[in-house]
């Protein structure tokens, strides 16, 4: 028989607990390497949409709040489109899409300040509800865990991944919740009673 | 913006989780309470992993992939090293324009961070950091010193082997990947509980790098070749799909 020639994906291996001298080196105080930190914002001025803060902590099995964990975001612009690749078009100039968050190193607190994101077709056309897609890495996290953030005031019923969800109770994981005009809690919590749902795409 | 071409759009190919490590390994303390305990939702990709952040090379300076000199402009002290590969996809094509960064210990095996107190000292011109922009053939290069083994508490007498830190994005958000390089002939890597969250010794021995003399300079550094693998795409692009598939 032949032999199938692909490659194997490279393992992965924790980012252990040094992750910020090499991704966030100038917020960990190491200075004058690179001029700034890559993914400060997600938006420049002037991206269109409605602003959103979206705070939150990330858990650990133990009630833990880890303070050294690192989370990427991704998600479209305001008509659901993304910047870069996606194959319909140009997204707003001003929404690069992408932002590194870390946790505030005393009380492990993180925000992201950006634009509440339009709803993006998925693969069988039916549209999947505004969210934003999340990885997150930390000492003790062997492969970067993806989830995403969906929002308490939009209608998430229809939405196709949201669908697959067997256990409806665990839903509410997913969903920031509003806690005043434009701003959202949203809690991560890696193991236990509340866990929050990771996926596998 | 960089052009993207039809090889950045298809859906990507699925995760072979045996291969990676588990997420609860109890060798790895940490892990025991940072593991989700429920399984992965699963499913195929979307458009928000199939799309992704984009680098452009006017975002790095012309020093960043020099660890030797990129902290203070003096040398750091160890054994000068190119670290240096190809991003490649699980078909084997070459990954352009990927922002790839590492981050690793000093010499004597010390990281520049308020939490590492191991006894080696710092070294003045060791910053720690260093990144870059694959190729259009997705080569990238990293001048470097050769970071020690440190210990770490986990079981009482655990000792990292030498290894690099590395992160690397692919074209799509769904192939961010974090991994760690470590080096041909250190004993240390098998008796390592971070390797050995690892299941498979072939897996393993895709994260040593060998010792590649083709590309040493004589009389000033030798060099380690390291391949980087990111998940592939699927030849079925969006323009063909039709509704309903
Ligand atoms: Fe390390």
């Amino acid at each position: 028989m032949q032999k199938l020639d692909y490659l194997k994906e490279t393992p992965s291996q924790t980012a252990g607990p040094y992750v910020h001298i090499g991704l966030t080196p100038n917020q960990l105080g190491i200075e004058g390497i690179y001029p700034t930190d890559l993914g400060s914002s997600p938006i420049r001025p002037g991206a269109q949409g409605q602003e959103i803060t979206i705070t939150g902590t990330v858990q650990d099995g133990a009630g833990m709040i880890l303070r050294d964990a690192l989370i990427e975001s991704w998600q479209a612009d305001a008509n659901g489109i993304y910047p870069g690749n996606d194959p319909r078009g140009a997204a707003d100039p001003n929404v690069t899409g992408w932002a590194r968050i870390i946790a505030d190193f005393d009380s492990g607190e993180w925000t992201l300040k950006t634009i509440k994101p339009g709803r993006v077709p998925f693969p069988d056309g039916r549209l999947m509800a505004p969210h934003i897609a999340l990885w997150i890495v930390a000492r003790g996290v062997n492969l970067g865990l993806q989830t995403r953030i969906y929002f308490e005031d939009e209608d998430n019923s229809s939405c196709p991944v949201l669908a697959r969800i067997e256990h409806r109770a665990r839903l509410d994981t997913l969903i920031a919740r509003k806690t005043g005009d434009g701003s959202y809690r949203f809690d991560i919590i890696l193991q236990g009673e509340n866990e929050t749902v990771f996926f596998d795409m | 913006m960089t052009l993207r071409n039809d090889l950045d759009r298809g859906p990507l190919f699925f995760r072979d989780r045996d291969w990676h490590p588990a997420a609860y390994t109890p060798g790895y303390k940490t892990s025991m309470t940072r593991a989700p305990h429920r399984p992965l939702v699963a499913m195929g990709s979307t458009l928000s992993e199939e799309t992704g952040p984009a680098f452009g090379h006017s975002m790095i300076g012309e020093r960043d992939n020099n660890l030797i000199l990129n902290f203070t402009g003096q040398p750091a002290i160890g054994e000068r090293i190119i670290m240096h590969g190809r991003v490649l996809d699980e078909s084997g094509r070459g990954v352009p324009n990927v922002l790839v960064e590492i981050w690793q210990a000093n010499a004597g095996g010390r990281y520049r961070h308020k939490k590492d107190s191991y006894a080696a000292p710092l070294d003045p011109n060791f910053g720690g950091c260093g990144r870059t922009i694959s190729g259009p053939d997705g080569a990238y290069e990293f001048l470097t010193i050769r970071p020690g083994a440190y210990p770490w508490p986990n079981r009482v007498n655990d000792w990292r082997p030498m290894h690099i830190h590395i992160s690397v994005f692919g074209s799509g958000f769904g192939q961010r990947l974090i991994t760690q390089m470590y080096f041909e002939g250190d004993p240390l890597i098998a008796r390592c509980p971070i390797v050995n969250t690892i299941g498979k010794d072939r897996a393993i021995q895709a994260l040593v790098a060998p010792l590649d003399m083709n590309r040493a300079i004589p009389m000033d550094c030798l060099a380690y070749k390291f391949d980087i693998v990111l998940r592939g795409r699927r030849q079925s692009f969006f323009e063909n799909r039709k509704e309903g598939l």
